[in-house]
Order: C-alpha cells, then structure tokens, then sequence
C-alpha cells in the first residue's frame, strides 16, 4: 500500500488537477492555490480515504502538505496504533 | 420604459457547448438525443437492467468541468450548477458585460427546478446503504440558487441574484422577470436563463413512474408521439437596455418584446388550453404585438398526447384561422426536455431563428397529427422574415410563461 504521502498526494494532485510531481511535503497550501473551498473538499477526501476525522482545530494549523500528512498519521496512529507502521 | 434587446449568449446544451455548435444543430436538425449507457453520479456501468420502459435521453456529451473550471469550483457545486456557470461565462463574455454596467444595476435571474440531483441522490444513497460520511459541501452543491450565486461572484453582479423553479417553466419566467426588470429602469442589465442536471437514476425512475416518457425518443406533434425524453444542460441571454447596447455597438440579436405568465388553476399534471391561451395573449399585449406579426412559435411541445394537444387547441384560441398557418416547431425533439433550464434553450432557439431567418424543425416526426391543424415545420429548416417569435413553457402545475422576442 502506498505511504500516506502519496496517498495524500494523489488526493490533493486529483483535486487541484495538477500532476502528482508537483506536489511536495515542503508546499504550502498557499502555494499550491489551495483555497478555503479546497481544503474542505480536500480534508473531506482525505477523511474518507483514512476513515478519520480530522478535528476542527486541526484544520486551521494545517499550512503545508507535510502538516497534513503528519496530522493524518497522528490520527491514524491514535485510532489504530500499528496503522503507520 | 425602457426597450431590452438580447446582446449576449451561451450555452452548455447535448446539441452543443457552445452558442456556434448549437446554431448548427438547431438548423442541421442533429438531435442530441440518443441511447444511454452512463447516467453522472452513478457508477461507471450500471446495471444491465434499470427497469426503465425508455433507452433515449438527451445528455450533454463528454462533459469534463476540470477542463473548463477551477478546483474550488468544482467543490462547491454539482453538475446543474456547473452548466450554469460555463453558460453565463458565454454570454457575459459575448457583451463584455461587467464593463459596461454597474454591478449594482445587474442582474442574475434564472430558473432551476430540480437543484443538485446529482449529489443529493450519490450521498443520500451512500448515507442509507452504508452510513457514509457527507460531504461538508453538500448543502451549497444541492441549492438550486447555488449556481446563480457563483455567477455573480464569477462576474461581480451585485444587484438581485435571485432562482425561480417552476417546473418546466422556471427558465421562462427567468427570463420573463429579467426582461420586465430591465424595461423599468430597475437595472440595466442582466443575465438570464437556465440550468439543470435531472439525468440520475433515482430521477429517471420517478419519470419513468409517470409513463410520460417515449421508449425511444421524443416526437412532438406527430401522429405516433408517445412521451417526452429527458434532458439536460444550460443556456443564457444578456438581457441590456437597447440605449447601453446602441451607445456601445454591442452586438444584438433580438428585441425581447413580451411576456406574459398566467395559471391554469385546474390540476397538477393535465394541462388546460385556456391557462396556455391567457399566458400568449399577455405575452402579445405586454409588447403591443399585432398577432399578424407572430411568425413562429417555439412550442413547449413535449411530445406527450396531453400536451401537444392543449398546446395545438390553445394556439387555436389566440390565433383563430391565423393559427393553422403560423409555424411552429418544438425544438425539444433536438435537445430533450431539460425540466427548469428547457425554457432557456429553446428562448436561444428562439432568439437564433429570429437572427438567423431560419426556423428550425422538429426532428423524428413523419406524419404531423392532423387533429392538431398546425404548421409544424419538419424535414429541414425552413426560411423566414418573420418578424415576432412566441416561445412558450407550460409547466406542471399548470404554470404558464411565454416570451415573445421580434428580429431586430
């Protein structure tokens, strides 16, 4: 199975209809043209493909798509302990 | 009062996605309606066995909103809404309309009867069968208003932005309200007309229950007519002033003249001649037309025995002995019946038959209903100087809307 990178990747890369290269941990959303609407739409497809849910909180810190791939491991891990492993 | 010319067009229809490809299949007589075998929303085959008594509806081919709209778009809205906005991209762009008036004295007034079918049918499906989540985007993708919304952000209209859904006729009366806005001095200018998306499962079914629908394509008007077909898509007018449109050389395509909306107050479903007779009658008395002038009408013509018929006997009562000789054609037979935005695409058709001096015909009939006595136009597309076209919607419900554009 692919890592939760990549599986992240290819939700924000199939959202935004841009290729998976150009999308790196380093990038923020900013960056990436990734706007309020897009980041509910992403969060949701996000949730969905790990059977988590992501806290409102959380929602408002996630900057950079390494914030968010690091966000969804803690909740995998918290729901699932070996799930990242 | 002001005179309201059209000077600005668009559409996303299965005849064409644009206003020059649907000209030529209006006038080609190249239907858009044809064997199914993929509704939006449901999974890529369907089932072998959908339990339909019809194969034919009318749907807007290879239709790719990534291609045409941005991400954050496309999250906030279903496919009805979407064809709305690509529509109005076309028209605004057509009369370079946020240039020439202010946001506040424009306006967005379209009909859209049935909202966001596709994603309230996908997610409540997926709700009842596995408890799934939904998306947090799923109540301004269904709202049927969510499509005019996005087009006055698109196009920075701040004045009323507002979707009527009659039925059948939603677009219709769009068009009627936006057309008497701008006549009072209340705006300037406007965007106006229609979307929808009805093709899904759940709604072809319900359509399918009522046994109005043809098993393999719409006929309207002809001996052997058995039902409507079902389809989808959007178009929009640039309704301005004809004083902003002549101080600026804006192209024009038609004068709108009249409309007129009446109520039979009869029956949900079996339509009266003398609501849709009422409905012609204002419509010729809103623009002081001489029902000599009239020289086509766009029917509703949907195809249905109860329909055509009320249709042809309500033509009867406005027109008397002129009405055996005015041609009429129901361009549904190219484009399907697509419910709260069909009124717009037929008011395009309308308004290019009038520009064009060709009126279209209405495809698949043979032999024309001879208890009708009209002047269907069939075969080919027929030449005109005809200086007034009607466009007529009769909704269920009963409700009546008829437009009435003249050549400029």
């Amino acid at each position: 199975m692919d890592s939760t990178a990549e599986r992240c990747i290819d939700i924000i890369a199939k959202s935004k209809s841009v290729p998976v290269e150009d999308i790196t941990l380093d990038k923020t959303f900013d960056e990436l043209k990734i706007d309020s609407l897009d980041k509910i739409n992403i969060s949701f497809l996000v949730e969905e493909e790990f059977n988590i849910e992501i806290p409102d909180e959380a929602l408002g810190t996630i900057r950079t798509v390494g914030d968010m791939v690091n966000g969804v491991d803690k909740l995998r891990e918290a729901k699932e302990p070996s799930s990242t492993a | 009062m002001n005179r309201v010319v059209v000077t600005g067009l668009g559409c996303v229809t299965p005849i064409g996605s644009t206003v020059d490809a649907f000209r030529e299949s209006l006038f080609s007589g190249n239907t858009g309606i044809a064997p199914f075998t993929t509704l939006p929303g449901a999974p890529d085959s369907l089932p072998a066995n959908l339990g339909l008594r019809f194969t034919h509806i009318a749907q807007v081919p290879d239709f790719d909103p990534k291609q045409l709209l941005e991400s954050s778009v496309i999250a906030a809205t279903d496919r009805t809404a979407q064809f709305g906005i690509l529509a109005a991209r076309q028209a605004a762009q057509y009369s370079a309309l946020s240039r020439h008036h202010a946001p506040d004295q424009t306006a967005v007034i379209l009909g859209c009867s049935t909202g966001g079918r596709t994603t309230d049918e996908t997610s409540v499906a997926n709700l009842y069968t596995r408890d799934a989540r939904v998306h947090p985007l799923s109540v301004v993708r269904t709202m049927s208003n969510g499509g005019a919304a996005l087009i006055s952000i698109e196009h920075h209209i701040a004045g009323p932005v507002l979707t009527l859904s009659t039925a059948c006729a939603s677009a219709t009366h769009a068009i009627g309200l936006a057309f008497h806005m701008v006549r009072s001095g209340m705006i300037t200018a406007a965007i106006a007309g229609g979307h929808e998306a009805p093709l899904t499962f759940g709604f072809l079914r319900a359509w399918d229950s009522m046994r109005v629908v043809s098993a393999s394509g719409c006929r309207p008007f002809s001996a052997d007519r058995d039902g409507m077909t079902l389809g989808e898509g959007a178009a929009m007018l640039t309704l301005e002033t004809l004083d902003s449109a002549l101080s600026r050389n804006a192209p024009i395509f038609a004068e709108l003249v009249g409309f007129g909306m009446t109520a039979d107050a009869h029956h949900i479903t079996q339509p009266a001649p003398e609501g849709a007779a009422a409905a012609m009658r204002k419509a010729l008395q809103d623009g002081s037309i001489s029902h000599a002038d009239v020289g086509y009408i766009n029917a509703h013509g949907t195809g249905t025995q109860a329909n055509d018929s009320t249709e042809a006997a309500a033509i009867h009562q406005v027109f008397g002995q002129r009405a055996a000789h005015i041609p009429v054609s129901s361009t549904k037979s190219l484009h399907g019946h697509s419910i709260g935005a069909t009124g717009a695409l037929e008011a395009l058709a309308t308004v290019l038959a009038l520009h064009h001096g060709k009126l279209p015909a209405t495809a698949g009939v043979t032999d024309v209903d001879p208890t009708l006595n009209l002047d269907v136009i069939t075969g080919a597309a027929r030449d005109t100087t005809a200086e007034v076209a009607l466009s007529n919607s009769l909704a269920f419900g009963g409700l009546n809307a008829v437009l009435a554009f003249r050549r400029y």
